[in-house]
């Protein structure tokens, strides 16, 4: 049943402030095809940051935010991004936002809790057109992995302890799928219940693993917000993952 | 014995949204003709060789409840709201050695490829003795500041 493991083939460049991670073996895993697929996906990237970074205050989601300009001046993505933020506050009851309200009380247009994971299941498509080349593309610690043969060895996914970087706090093996993981771990708390702008500490991490990474990000960020609700809502929604409570203690979610 | 695990696969269809599945076994899913065992569930003797019991009908074989045999049993198609959920356990005395799903919707209501992800396993285990057998780190989103301390930094460094 086991193959023989393949090499894997890595590549690492920083984008949008994280690091963006690439595993490939077979066919194409070392040759200019794959060189080129990268390159295109980082390109791609490095387009979504300059329309939707909230960091970039030239970013036309930063203009969008103040005012400067209306939807129908922005690519069609923002309103596509836009219309998923919109969703994902219909599901959650509200703990999901995309304005999301500062410690000021003032609500901001921040759709970062959608971007990264539509970004890299837009930026994973090259990739993907590799013949015979299995793939995994992480953005910071969320990924799509695809593997060729339904059959072969899948790629095995580290679930990082959210207390202790050092640690494991889980695994799982995916040939085709996506895994996000929303917590408090290195940057300290960045999610917050946009029903009240409170930091979410119950749970110290949620990992969601599903099909497309776009819907499991959002999913991960939204359990993460709902704390105590968030197991049961994931539950709900027949997804499959880890919780990880704030004392460490974890639990499978499927 | 046997009470005990009919008991255990008559619940498994309630059961089955929390256990999840694993794909190591997919390859053994062929299917022979199948025999009721109770209620809602049948037996089938698994293709694959390493299954070495047989679970039938009314009368199961009495090899099937000795500890070495695994014998493997598929539930019948349980329907939920949100589509068909089917399980496959594999049982070895008393114990259910593993648990696969056949069908399985997901929350949008479209099937997934069975194979696609299995069940996460927790483990309790340091960077040391796991590292080289993972192949990707999830975590909370990572900066680059924090990068150089990940877990990631030193399987892309270690090049596995």
């Amino acid at each position: 049943m086991t193959p023989i493991a393949q090499p894997i083939a890595r590549r690492v460049e920083h984008v949008m402030g994280m690091p963006i991670s690439l595993a490939l073996r077979g066919r194409h895993a070392y040759d200019d095809m794959a060189e080129q697929a990268w390159r295109d996906a980082l390109a791609e990237l490095r387009w979504v940051d300059e329309v939707f970074s909230t960091w970039r205050p030239d970013s036309q989601v930063s203009r969008l935010g103040r005012g400067e300009v209306g939807l129908g001046e922005c690519a069609p993505e923002v309103a596509e991004v836009l219309r998923l933020g919109d969703a994902a506050r219909a599901s959650s009851d509200g703990a999901f936002d995309v304005c999301l309200p500062g410690p000021d009380g003032v609500r901001r247009l921040d759709p970062s809790g959608v971007v990264k994971g539509w970004a890299v299941d837009r930026a994973v498509r090259p990739l993907l057109a590799l013949p015979d080349t299995d793939v995994c593309l992480s953005a910071g610690g969320d990924m799509v992995c695809h593997v060729v043969d339904p059959a072969g060895e899948p790629w095995l996914i580290g679930i990082e302890h959210p207390l202790d970087p050092t640690r494991l706090v889980a695994q799982v093996p995916v040939h085709r799928g996506a895994v996000a993981t929303s917590g408090a771990a290195h940057r300290g708390t960045h999610v917050v219940d946009a029903r009240s702008g409170a930091p979410a500490d119950a749970l110290a991490s949620v990992t969601v693993i599903g099909a497309d990474l776009t819907s499991v990000d959002i999913d991960a960020t939204t359990a993460l917000a709902l704390g105590l609700d968030g197991p049961h809502w994931l539950r709900s929604r027949l997804r499959t993952g880890v919780v990880v409570w704030a004392d460490g203690r974890a639990e499978t979610v499927a | 014995m046997k009470r005990i695990v009919l008991w255990v696969l008559s619940t498994l269809s309630t059961l089955v949204v929390l256990f999840g599945y694993h794909t190591s076994t997919s390859a053994t899913m062929a299917t022979t003709s199948e025999t009721t065992i109770s209620g809602s569930l049948s037996g089938q003797a698994a293709t694959g060789a390493a299954s070495t019991g047989t679970a039938s009908g009314s009368a199961p074989p009495s090899d099937s409840s000795t500890s070495s045999d695994a014998t493997t049993v598929t539930g019948t198609a349980a329907q939920t709201r949100y589509g068909p959920v089917q399980v496959q356990v594999e049982v070895a005395g008393s114990e259910i050695t593993n648990v696969s799903i056949l069908q399985y919707p997901n929350s949008d209501g479209r099937d997934i490829q069975i194979n696609n992800y299995a069940l996460p396993q927790l483990i309790q285990q340091t960077l040391d003795s796991q590292s080289s057998s993972v192949s990707m780190v999830s975590g909370a989103t990572y900066t680059s500041q924090g990068y150089a301390q990940s877990l990631q930094s030193a399987l892309d460094q270690a090049g596995l």
